[in-house]
């Protein structure tokens, strides 16, 4: 970036705080490493495609298993490939108890994960975000004081106190994701002060103290960013972690309610007739929640391996 | 030579043992007592195992009909006067003789007890006085006339007052008695010391969680136990439970998982089951206005009689039963199953009738009909929150779009206390196997002082059917008492005060070579266990 | 030094006291549990009855302090349902959950640490990426679908192994065991595999780790100098190593076991600490679940302190900068 115009010796705001590396198209370059491996390349495409069905679960599925004008329990329990009573709709990966057809009610139940990981982890992170980076920047007190809450929180098993959370709150889609953000928030607290005390320490903050820009826009503009991509890897792993914590506190039946199904609780519906041999009803799901956790963390260890400078060739 | 021919007759006696061996019996049962004290906790499990141990003055039938226990027979003298006959010769455990005092020692007993989550009082608290005419005559007296005397009599144990060190007389009194001494504690039975009574088996082991032993009484007044010993292992998880029954671990389980039944016989295993006391019913909020659960309409639909009718007709009661349990279940057209006391011959199951419930609607002003969330609990009763989603897809057929809210148990109840629900799914077992008992719970109008509509969660209010309900409790003729509670149950039905769903069928799966005889109160009792012949 | 250990001591003890009140206050304020126990046929009045008997009628508060007054004497309360110390209650199933933890344990390091060995020797050979990505199946199977299948597999396709319960067991010092008899052997194996597999994941990605670097030490090379033969290096030198962050992380890792042994004790109907605390949140048995989370955050904050002492022993840098702060 040369320009012949400008007098040289004056760097602008901009040219200061971005320092030279960045300016080698680092999209691009984040790309290549990442198609490295053939295994993340796949893991990245199959997380799009779920993500592509949960968005559009009403246009897709053969059924909207939440609107209980389609469902008739006259058409429960059929195994893979049953049809109705007419013999006119085909159920590929067979009903519930309620005649609820597998397949359209895995593709909704995707969306319910992956929207409650998504949006707990989205919330988790800015508030996580915003304390973590407070308490590095400000130090002393405030730091050790936010510190002391974190380990706490994080010395505790997440599902213990997500579990106690919800028989207190009760169920609902709203307190899951609350209780998600409160166990999750630490992480994220920990991870950005960790990352954000080291970044503290460069040349860069220190000119833009020296061109006395505000508290907040060191903070927000300059050093956050700069923090965010062990946050990325950090984030990804945690959108897996939280699928799976929903998935695990629905099955113990403090999850999401009944008629609005998760993967997990489709899964605990089928937990009761699987000694029966009607596998069908908790094995599909397990498998769509597998892969949806296998996906995002696959995803997420490639990410780790490219934007971790130790580990760079 | 000597040692020889004893070893012989050891091994022998070891071949012979082994029919011995066939009289032991081990059950699998769903959920555990919390104490081995009868008078604790006045709940299922503890009530069933307790039945072992102690006896009542008189014994309830697998059908609920009162047979004579320790009592050979009980006749009211007038109405609030009751004379009962004890049996001569009855022996507790330890030896000591069963005369009335013991009996008396028991009802001091019962509200002494404590810590207690559900007390016994509420079988004994009509008891104004107790006098002991001669050791196996006894005189009970009540404040009003109360004809449920018999059936309370029959829910509680009676424990042995000299074996718990009471020498003298005992002078009854509601506010506490006189010449009782100290009571045993709810530890002392649990650890054997003491669990005396004059059951048909006597205490052998217990430890909690894992199993409770009894053994055969050898000096019962009646036929012997057909077991020399019986051990109980809670194992409360559904699958567990009938994965040791199949791999033989156990002879019996209780309440296997419906869709679990093909399976078990398939694997060559007996299936026992008959109806319960228990009806699954739907109540409706007949007060709240607006009623929290009720969207797209300011008025509460259901204080319309039209709209409970049409509730009641969208319902395919059949296809509950057929396809959510299993054809394990009954339809039911009343709150307590056809044979029983007080249910009226006949009542049958409203007619499943879309079309005509859709009219209804439209004529009570909600041609479209309204929003609806429907409260239930998910782990209270046999597949509760399938019956309740199989209500709502029917409901929303006819235009009531519903929601459902299943939650756990103890966030159900409490919710539900507090009204929050507009129609909940819940259910009513009889304790007492007769009508008063249903009636009494869910649609008298709640009066805490006359102990009436304590379960009425909707609250329903008619008091035409109170002062009904209020004749039959007062009514000690056993013949008139039933025809009026058939005319009480009658008038909730017409007007749909509540909306029976279906009479919960009990099973118990259990081995070749034994048989059970199903019991209404779904208590599973060693006592009712025969070997096949 | 001891200023430091005392001002430690406590803030943990600070965070016991703010614990008892959150998680007094969490449990208290779920569902009332008179309804869950009394029976059908009580009226207003004997519910009345009952929740005087119980304690309940009194406000929040009050009950708040006979709780912390009990506490301080070692008592966590007695059980609603059981009429017996909630604490008790809760060690008479510990024993059942530690020998599943600690299997679970013995499996997780027997098969992560040589799994993670070969990972880390050969990183870009098939078995390496084979067992790396297959690490991270172990983290990602939902643990109780997991629990699920394994049943479906072995207790009910192929009808080996029993599909939950405890089995027999023998008396130790009047401690009742399940892995001494081959039954008890037979119920153990499904539930410890599976709360296994996660910290086999665990383990295999520190035994990597450290297998990669211990191999770049000089220690390692220069027994590799001096020909001594790669089996002998990999076994005892390298081994030795990676053991002690193993060993380190796994004991720290004891404590989420037994929490998470909260999903395994469910599917497999394990009568364990978990399982009491879940059939205690569903009846309501508030002083056993409030036993059992204080009992938790005492082993949690006495693990910590513990921690936070070697390393103030090891590593006087900590010393330093937490006597000036």
């Amino acid at each position: 970036m040369t320009d012949a115009a400008r007098p040289t010796g004056v760097l602008t705001e901009t040219e200061v705080l971005r320092p030279g590396r960045w300016r080698a198209t680092p999209a691009a370059r984040f790309a290549a490493e990442f198609v490295e491996s053939p295994i993340a390349v796949v893991a990245l495409t199959v997380t799009l495609l779920l993500a592509l069905l949960a968005v559009f679960a009403n246009w897709i599925t053969p059924q909207n298993p939440y609107d209980l004008m389609q469902l008739d329990i006259m058409n429960g329990m059929q195994p893979p490939g049953g049809t109705t009573l007419d013999g006119e709709t085909t159920f590929l990966l067979g009903t519930d108890e309620q005649g609820r057809d597998m397949l359209s009610a895995i593709v909704f139940g995707l969306r319910m994960s992956l929207g409650v990981g998504a949006m707990s982890t989205v919330i988790a992170l800015s508030i996580g975000m915003s304390i973590g980076v407070l308490a590095a920047y400000f130090g002393g007190r405030v730091d050790s004081v936010i510190m002391r809450v974190v380990d706490l929180q994080l010395s505790f098993p997440a599902i213990l106190v997500a579990l106690i959370l919800l028989a207190a709150l009760g169920k609902g889609v709203d307190k899951v994701i609350i209780a998600l953000i409160i166990v999750q928030w630490a992480y994220y607290a920990r991870t950005v002060r960790g990352t954000a005390l080291v970044e503290r320490r460069k040349e860069y903050i220190e000119a833009a103290s020296c061109l006395a820009l505000s508290h907040s826009r060191i903070v927000f503009r300059h050093l956050l960013p700069n923090c965010l991509p062990p946050l990325i890897v950090v984030a990804t792993v945690q959108v897996a972690n939280a699928i799976a914590l929903e998935a695990t506190l629905s099955f113990l039946g403090v999850g999401v309610p009944i008629t609005e199904p998760s993967l997990g609780l489709l899964i605990a519906n089928g937990y009761d007739y699987m000694l029966s041999g009607k596998y069908w009803i908790s094995f599909f799901p397990g498998v769509a929640l597998l892969v949806t956790i296998v996906a995002i963390n696959l995803v997420g260890d490639q990410l780790r391996d490219v934007l971790n400078p130790r580990l760079r060739r | 030579m000597r040692k020889s021919t004893l070893l012989c007759a050891a091994s022998l006696a070891a071949v012979l043992a082994s029919p011995v061996a066939a009289q032991e019996l081990t059950i699998g049962v769903s959920a555990e007592p919390s104490a081995l004290d009868p008078h604790y906790h006045n709940l299922g499990p503890n009530n069933a195992m307790r039945r072992h141990i102690f006896e009542s003055l008189i014994l309830q039938d697998e059908k609920q009909r009162l047979q004579p226990g320790l009592a050979t027979s009980w006749r009211p003298l007038d109405d609030t006067t009751w004379e009962f006959k004890l049996r001569e010769g009855v022996k507790f455990h330890d030896g000591s003789p069963f005369t009335a005092k013991d009996v008396v020692y028991t009802v001091c007993r019962i509200p002494t007890v404590e810590n207690s989550p559900s007390s016994f009082t509420v079988y004994t608290k009509a008891i104004a006085d107790m006098q002991i005419k001669d050791p196996y005559t006894l005189i009970i007296k009540t404040d009003t006339p109360y004809p449920l005397l018999a059936v309370e009599v029959s829910t509680w144990g009676v424990l042995s007052a000299m074996a718990n060190g009471v020498t003298g007389d005992i002078g009854f009194s509601r506010d506490g008695c006189t010449g009782t001494g100290d009571y045993p504690k709810t530890e002392a039975f649990n650890n054997g010391d003491a669990a005396i009574g004059t059951g048909m088996y006597t205490f052998a082991e217990y430890t909690r969680g894992d199993r409770i032993v009894f053994e055969r009484n050898e000096n019962y007044w009646g036929d012997k136990a057909d077991w020399a010993k019986v051990t109980f292992r809670p194992i409360t998880s559904d699958g567990p439970r009938v994965a040791a029954l199949l791999a033989g671990d156990v002879d019996m389980i209780d309440k296997p998982p419906l869709q679990d039944l093909d399976r078990i016989k398939s694997e060559g295993f007996q299936v026992a089951q008959g109806l319960s006391n228990r009806v699954i019913y739907l109540h409706l909020d007949h007060e709240g206005e607006p009623s929290p659960g009720v969207t797209g309409t300011d008025k509460n639909p259901f204080k319309d009689v039209r709209v409970r009718k049409a509730v009641s007709m969208a319902i395919n009661r059949e296809a509950i039963v057929a396809r959510i349990m299993g054809g394990v279940a009954v339809p039911a057209g009343e709150l307590l199953p056809p044979g029983m006391f007080g249910s009226t011959p006949g009542a049958a199951a409203e007619e499943y009738n879309p079309e005509a419930a859709k009219k209804l609607l439209a004529e009570a002003g909600y041609p479209n009909g309204f929003g609806l969330t429907i409260g239930s609990p998910n782990d209270r009763y046999i597949n509760d929150a399938q019956v309740a989603q199989a209500v709502a897809q029917m409901l929303a057929r006819v235009g009531i779009q519903t929601q459902v809210d299943a939650v756990t148990a103890s966030t159900f109840f409490k919710r539900r206390n507090q009204y929050e629900f507009s129609l909940y799914l819940a259910g009513w077992g009889s304790g007492t196997g007769e009508m008063s008992s249903p009636l009494r719970a869910l649609v008298a109008t709640p009066n805490k002082e006359k102990g009436m509509g304590g379960t009425n969660r909707g609250r329903y209010s008619n008091t035409d059917l109170d002062s009904t309900i209020e004749m039959a409790l007062a009514t000690v003729d056993d013949d008139k008492r039933e025809k009026i509670l058939q005319q009480a149950s009658g008038i909730a039905m017409a007007d749909y005060a509540i909306l029976p769903l279906h009479f919960e069928v009990t099973p118990w799966a259990f081995r070749k070579g034994i048989t059970y005889v199903p019991r209404t109160d779904q208590y599973t009792l060693a006592l009712g266990i025969k070997p096949a012949n | 030094m001891l200023v430091y250990l005392l001002r430690r001591l406590g803030q943990s003890l600070f965070v016991v006291a703010a614990m008892a009140v959150l998680v007094f206050i969490g449990v208290y304020a779920i569902g009332n549990p008179i309804d869950i126990m009394i029976s059908p046929d009580a009226d207003q009045a004997e519910m009345e009855a009952a929740i005087a008997r119980l304690g309940l009628d009194k406000p929040l508060w009050e009950q708040f302090f006979v709780f912390v007054g009990n506490a301080l004497q070692g008592d966590l309360g007695r059980s609603f349902v059981y009429s017996a110390d909630a604490l008790g209650l809760i060690l008479s199933k510990l024993p059942a959950t530690m020998e599943l933890a600690l299997l679970a344990l013995v499996f997780a390091v027997f098969i992560g640490v040589p799994l993670g060995m070969i990972a880390g020797l050969r990183p870009d050979s098939l078995a390496g990426k084979t067992i790396m990505t297959g690490s991270i199946m172990g983290f990602s199977l939902p643990n109780f679908w997991q629990g699920m299948m394994l049943i479906l597999l072995f207790a009910v396709i192929f009808k080996v192994l029993p599909s939950g319960g405890r089995g027999d067991t023998v008396d130790v010092f009047g401690i009742p065991f399940s892995f001494l008899t081959l039954d008890g052997l037979s119920h153990m194996l499904l539930p410890a595999i599976n709360l296994a597999l996660f910290k086999t994941s665990l383990v295999i990605r520190l035994a990597r780790a450290g297998t990669r670097e211990a191999a770049l030490q000089d220690y390692v090379k220069f027994a590799r100098a001096k020909g001594i033969s790669p089996r002998r290096i990999v076994l005892v030198h390298i081994a030795k190593n990676i053991m002690i962050p193993v060993v380190t992380i796994l004991g720290l890792e004891l404590g989420s076991m037994i929490a998470f042994a909260v999903v395994t004790e469910t599917v497999f109907a394990w009568p364990g600490m978990g399982k009491l605390l879940i059939d205690s949140i569903q009846l309501l048995d508030r002083p056993v679940v409030v036993a059992y989370l204080m009992l938790t955050v005492l082993m949690f904050i006495l693990i910590n302190f513990i921690v936070d002492m070697l390393y103030c022993v090891l590593d006087p840098r900590v010393r330093l900068s937490e006597a000036k702060a």
